[in-house]
């Protein structure tokens, strides 16, 4: 029986009729895994497709021309220099230059298309309503739909033969079986793939015309989070939050040049003085010896025993096929290759830092 | 030789004074995919009840407790590389641990089948 108190994606129904264990996910009624289970369908997104329901993300568009410019007074990332149909990954943050959320801005044509997280969805639309006012469009009648893995391209084409000749990190509005829909390659998970942004009414047909190919399979937010952790990309929350900046959090790649220079987005004197003097704290990959798993708050202490960080993120990998965990260590202790240990129960356990992502990405340049 | 059943989900084979301890069916099933077993210590001398070893699955850590008090005598090292095997056969290829029985009386707080298939449904 389904919480009455939660909310629920027009996906709901078919999670249920295919037999998906659902779980309590930031307010929403969510699948967790489906009768497949988290490692096969982990390992069949790497080597097919899997499909996710994403739509408890929150969904905006930005009208008005000057919406790139103003979204730069919110964010690090260069929204100004994004090409037509280009997209990229950024940041909200605050005054003191910690992250209130990370997200991705597309520009689409006419509108600057934005993907938020759930949790942070009612603070994110306060940011963008004080910053845009009229021209912030809350997009709640629309799904997303993320299909991901090698062969989501062969998929997805044959509803919609233009999402060939979209590259990683760009995104166009088209057709899809039919359903006027707004599509990016892009993904949460380092495979090649798409999100699909389609209608609320459309989306479970829309669903089970993906799914009807024997290559996609349902896929739970149980091997999202084992599929991201691979890919080394972050979760608001654990991995990232309030008390962290995107130089700690290694995401300074996001900030172009320009934005560095500038300093004009909230937060900018700390980036700018992390930049120049330096970190004291850095987000890391770990990779543990032996199968045991580093959960988050484990203690990861140096070889004299010096407690050095914890772990934000840790599961174990089903395609590494290893233990694998993101943390914060000391700057000193950041280097590749070096050898840390890892508070595990009573035990502890050796593991070495290394580089992200865990696997070699798929993405299409 | 039969088989008794905890309240925490476990099985234990007895044998004389030899206890071979796994998780039922409705535990693994509970748990998801197993993805790593901490075994425990081998001669280590445990009392009922307390934590013996973790079975960890993709959704979490589950420590498993000592169904009966004695010794650990011996270990199931094909765990350590297949974990899986908790899954795939529960209640043979996947036993955790063998021990020593140290009370036979503590067998009487076991469940038998019959009132394990109770406490489950």
């Amino acid at each position: 029986m389904s919480d009455a108190t939660l909310k629920t994606t027009p996906l709901n129904a078919l999670h249920h009729e295919l037999g998906a264990t659902m779980v309590p996910f930031v307010g929403y009624d969510m699948p967790i895994q489906f009768p497949l289970g988290i490692l096969k369908e982990h390992r069949h997104t790497r080597t097919k497709a899997g499909l996710f329901d994403v739509s408890h993300m929150g969904q905006l568009q930005i009208y008005g021309k000057d919406g790139a410019k103003i979204f730069e007074r919110l964010v690090p990332g260069n929204i100004r220099g994004l090409d037509t149909g280009c997209m990229r990954y950024t940041q909200f943050t605050n005054d003191d230059g910690g992250i209130l959320d990370d997200l991705i801005v597309t520009n689409a044509v006419d509108h600057l298309f934005v993907v938020v997280n759930a949790a942070c969805k009612e603070q994110d639309i306060a940011i963008m309503k004080s910053a845009f006012g009229n021209e912030l469009r809350i997009l709640d009648d629309r799904a997303l739909l993320a299909l991901q893995g090698p062969v989501a391209v062969n998929v997805l084409v044959r509803l919609a033969p233009s999402a060939a000749n979209l590259t990683f990190m760009t995104g166009a509005a088209m057709e899809v079986g039919g359903f006027h829909c707004f599509v990016t390659r892009s993904g949460y998970t380092g495979e090649d793939g798409y999100e699909i942004s389609v209608p609320a009414e459309n989306a479970e047909c829309l669903a089970r015309k993906l799914l009807t190919s024997h290559e996609v399979e349902a896929v739970g937010l149980g091997a999202r989070d084992s599929l991201r952790l691979e890919a080394g990309l972050c979760l608001y929350g654990q991995d990232i939050d309030i008390s962290t900046s995107p130089v700690e959090a290694a995401l300074l790649w996001s900030i172009s040049k320009r934005r560095r220079k500038n300093a004009d987005f909230p937060g900018a004197n700390r980036i700018q003085k992390e930049i120049t003097e330096g970190i004291s704290r850095q987000r890391v990959g770990i990779k543990t010896k032996g199968r045991a798993l580093a959960r988050r708050g484990c203690k990861i202490l140096d070889q004299n025993g010096k407690l050095i960080g914890k772990i934000t993120s840790g599961c174990f990998g089903p395609s590494v096929q290893s233990s694998i965990a993101m943390g914060y260590v000391i700057r000193e202790y950041a280097t590749i290759n070096t050898v840390v240990f890892l508070m595990i129960r009573d035990n502890l356990i050796p593991a070495i830092i290394v580089e992200m992502p865990f696997i070699t990405p798929g993405y299409k340049r | 030789m039969f088989i008794k059943y905890s309240k925490d989900h476990e099985w234990v084979s007895i044998n004389n004074d030899i206890g071979t301890v796994g998780i039922t069916d409705h535990a693994q099933k509970h748990l998801g995919d197993v993805v790593f077993v901490e075994l425990p210590n081998l001669y280590k001398i445990i009392s009922k009840g307390d934590e013996a070893c973790v079975v960890e699955s993709v959704k979490a850590a589950s420590e498993i407790y000592a169904p009966l008090s004695g010794e650990i005598i011996q270990i199931n090292d094909l765990l350590t590389n297949t974990p899986s095997v908790i899954n795939t056969d529960p209640l043979c290829e996947g036993w955790i641990f063998k021990i020593k029985i140290s009370n036979t009386e503590e067998i009487n707080t076991l469940m038998d089948e019959i009132a394990y298939k109770n406490f489950t449904s």
